[in-house]
């Protein structure tokens, strides 16, 4: 078992919650980790990505080669589409199909869509207005946790005991919504 | 025996866990990407003593109960930070001093020295280097450093090596009664992996140097100290040869290779880049391989590598620092490839992809770039007060089309980008304060500086003295923010006393000017820095608002 996984957005969006569930899960698995993130300037409203290694075996690059990630999964579509060459051709795009506008020239949201949509495997999956219907608003990032589940390789159980311990701290109701949160992207992306 | 110890760490991390599990009683440091965890999580430990952090308690402050506790507070800048984990050594005890890279351009001169004073309790210093500039402004090799300085330098590869490091480091640095230097790079400090943990060790009782005398550098001793020093080499050069984490794995076809045992490929392969090259080669090497992760450069397994192949290509992030001094070390016939050859970029860091294509192998069938995408740099947070500073001085220097504003280090630096476009300069920690004044006495009019408040205390009051002395015209905007706020919000060291720092250097009372950077304020705002452009001396602009993000962070965990 061998998942490489790129995880990204911009600066604020919370795709490292995302990336310490995954890391947690994965090493209650028993799973090799290597994950790699970004601090500092670029985490003032710039593009953010963390490289998310998980291996039965030993890995050796704490950054993944181009043409060698399983998985993009980015709270933004333009920012899933930055990293196009690290996605191997048999690779998921699971994104957020909400724009975060902050800069002048930011593409037409529509030609985005549509490519994302021509790679074989994508999901674009409305995380904002999900967490919001179910009242759930900051917990947008699990919607798309639970979209990418069964593209990741770890039981689901094993997500689930992640985020219970993670979020424990920050009491039951955290933790309800969390996993609430998961199960519907988990149903919204449908990957069968 | 009992169950092994294994956590999830950061680099830095595994860094300050390896330090407090050494045994150290002191980490010293300012804050700066990619090395600010590591103070951090000893803060945050148990074993912290007071803190002196916002997430400290004066009730724990004042307990007194904080013997065996680890100091841990953060200090004005390197230079400070280098020379207290100096006298901390000189007392005997365990100390860590971490930095950025940069910040070693800072302490250089405590640092270089502490190799001719020589050290009582161990002294380990850890630099984290930014290749390919990812926080920083240059891409400076700390390696250079530790050759230059003539002590050990440790380079590691992975987490674990990076925790298994720290009590190695500590225990030479004794043994040798010299400082050890420790190299980390952006991609290590700030990626995790699992890390198995051994026993922790005491702290040192408080003991004194056999010889005190050797910490007085007076010439005479400063030459004996140096003679030393230079005798020591041969020492420090026999444990890099015969350094466990210095390693020569057999090539895969060993048993092919029969009689001959010749390649044509050999490659060295230093700190992290061990692991793009093995990224490369998951089946093994087929050829020869040094990992190298402690220097000086091993003079002898370079030359047995070279016996085994024709050509050495080596791949080491930052500098070609190996590079260069294999030509010293091996025959000509020897083909020696890397980034001063060209097979491997000069600037920017390593990666398992440009690492591939310098060992000649095919690259990936990839995906091509998506032509929709555009960069979205970084920009000041929306509601951020520089953001109020920078609209009010760019309205007032409308006025004056030959203005100049000398920018620094912190989160305002980006006030050079769209929409202000405000400053003329950003180098290094206080250069704003001294530009202005050395633009102003070249004659320009008017003469701005922008700092932060924790730039100012680390670096800008020297320069705030020599301005007052030349009653320079310039106007010092400290845009105070009441933390280090690019690092993520740490103690920043003036907060409270900005203002009677600068009274107290000489800034006259009345061009000292205090103001809230909000937008309703502009009027008051536009109006002072006016006043104090048309005041002919040193004025003292100080915007002062809480962090917007520290102030977020607060309000979440009330």
């Amino acid at each position: 078992m061998k998942k490489d996984i790129i995880l990204c957005g911009v600066g604020g969006q919370g795709i490292l919650s995302i990336a310490t569930v995954i890391g947690e899960a994965a090493m209650a698995n028993g799973l090799h980790i290597k994950q790699a993130e970004v601090h500092g300037m670029s985490q003032r409203g710039g593009d953010v990505q963390s490289n998310l290694r998980i291996s039965d075996g030993p890995i050796n690059s704490d950054l993944i080669p181009e043409g060698k990630a399983d998985l993009i999964i980015s709270m933004e579509p333009m920012e899933a589409l930055r990293y196009l060459p690290f996605l191997g051709k048999d690779g998921w795009v699971i994104s957020s199909s909400v724009p975060f506008i902050n800069i002048p020239n930011y593409p037409d949201p529509e030609k985005l869509v549509q490519c994302i949509d021509s790679l074989p495997h994508s999901v674009l999956i409305d995380i904002d207005t999900i967490a919001k219907e179910n009242k759930i608003p900051r917990s947008a990032n699990m919607v798309l946790l639970g979209a990418s589940l069964d593209t990741l390789g770890i039981e689901y159980e094993k997500i689930k005991e992640a985020v219970t311990k993670i979020f424990g701290s920050k009491g039951e109701e955290v933790v309800a919504a969390n996993i609430m949160a998961m199960e519907l992207g988990r149903a919204k992306a449908n990957i069968k | 025996m009992g169950k092994v110890k294994k956590k999830l760490f950061l680099g830095d991390q595994a860094i300050a866990q390896g330090a407090i599990d050494a045994g150290i009683s002191g980490v010293y440091a300012y804050p700066g990407t990619p090395s600010t965890e590591i103070t951090e999580y000893i803060q945050d430990s148990q074993n912290a003593r007071s803190k002196g952090s916002a997430r400290s308690s004066e009730a724990a402050e004042n307990s007194g109960a904080e013997g065996g506790k680890i100091f841990c507070r953060w200090c004005t800048n390197e230079k400070t930070a280098m020379e207290a984990a100096l006298g901390s050594s000189f007392a005997g005890k365990r100390a860590l001093v971490c930095m950025k890279h940069v910040g070693l351009n800072v302490c250089a001169d405590a640092f270089v020295n502490s190799a001719v004073t020589g050290v009582n309790g161990g002294l380990v210093v850890l630099v984290a280097d930014d290749p390919s500039m990812h926080s920083s402004q240059n891409e400076q090799d700390s390696r250079f450093y530790g050759k230059f300085a003539l002590i050990p330098t440790l380079e590691p590869s992975t987490q674990q090596e990076a925790y298994d490091m720290m009590r190695y480091a500590f225990d030479f640095s004794e043994r040798l009664g010299e400082p050890v230097l420790i190299r980390l790079v952006t991609r290590l400090a700030h990626s995790r992996s699992v890390v198995e943990l051994s026993d922790r060790r005491g702290q040192n009782p408080l003991h004194y140097p056999k010889n005190p005398m050797d910490f007085v550098l007076l010439p005479a001793i400063a030459k004996r100290r140096y003679a030393t020093l230079c005798d020591l080499q041969a020492t420090i050069c026999e444990e890099a040869e015969h350094s466990g984490f210095n390693r020569m794995p057999d090539p895969v076809d060993m048993a092919q290779a029969g009689e001959n045992r010749h390649w044509e490929k050999g490659v060295i392969a230093c700190g992290i880049a061990f692991n793009y090259l093995s990224e490369a080669y998951p089946e093994g090497f087929p050829f020869p391989v040094l990992k190298l992760s402690q220097y000086p450069v091993p003079v002898h397994a370079v030359r047995r590598l070279a016996e085994l192949s024709d050509e050495i290509t080596v791949i080491e992030d930052g500098q070609p620092f190996v590079e260069e001094q294999l030509r010293g070390i091996l025959p000509i016939k020897t083909r020696i490839k890397g980034r001063l050859s060209g097979e491997l970029p000069r600037t920017g860091e390593l990666n398992p992809d440009n690492v591939r294509v310098a060992l000649g192998l095919k690259p990936a069938e990839i995906y091509d770039k998506c032509e929709l995408v555009v960069g979205r740099p970084p920009a000041l947070c929306q509601g951020c007060g520089h953001r109020d500073v920078y609209a009010a001085l760019n309205e007032v220097l409308k006025e004056y089309p030959n203005a100049k504003v000398f920018g620094d280090i912190g989160c305002y630096t980006l006030g050079a980008l769209p929409p202000y476009r405000a400053i003329s300069s950003c180098v290094d920690m206080g250069a704003s304060v001294t530009m202005a004044k050395g633009a102003a006495d070249a004659g320009q009019f008017p003469s701005v500086a922008v700092i932060g408040d924790s730039t100012f205390t680390h670096s800008g009051i020297t320069g705030l003295l020599d301005a007052v002395n030349s009653k320079s015209n310039i106007v010092i905007i400290i845009s105070d923010n009441l933390t280090t706020a690019m690092t993520g919000g740490q103690d920043s060291a003036g907060t409270g006393r900005l203002e009677s720092i600068c009274k107290g250097i000489g800034v006259e009372q009345e061009h000292v000017r205090v103001v809230v950077p909000l937008p309703k304020n502009m009027p008051e705002i536009t109006g002072i820095i006016r006043d104090e452009i048309n005041y002919k001396g040193v004025s003292v602009i100080i915007p002062r608002r809480e962090c917007i993000q520290t102030a977020k962070r607060k309000a979440k965990n009330k």
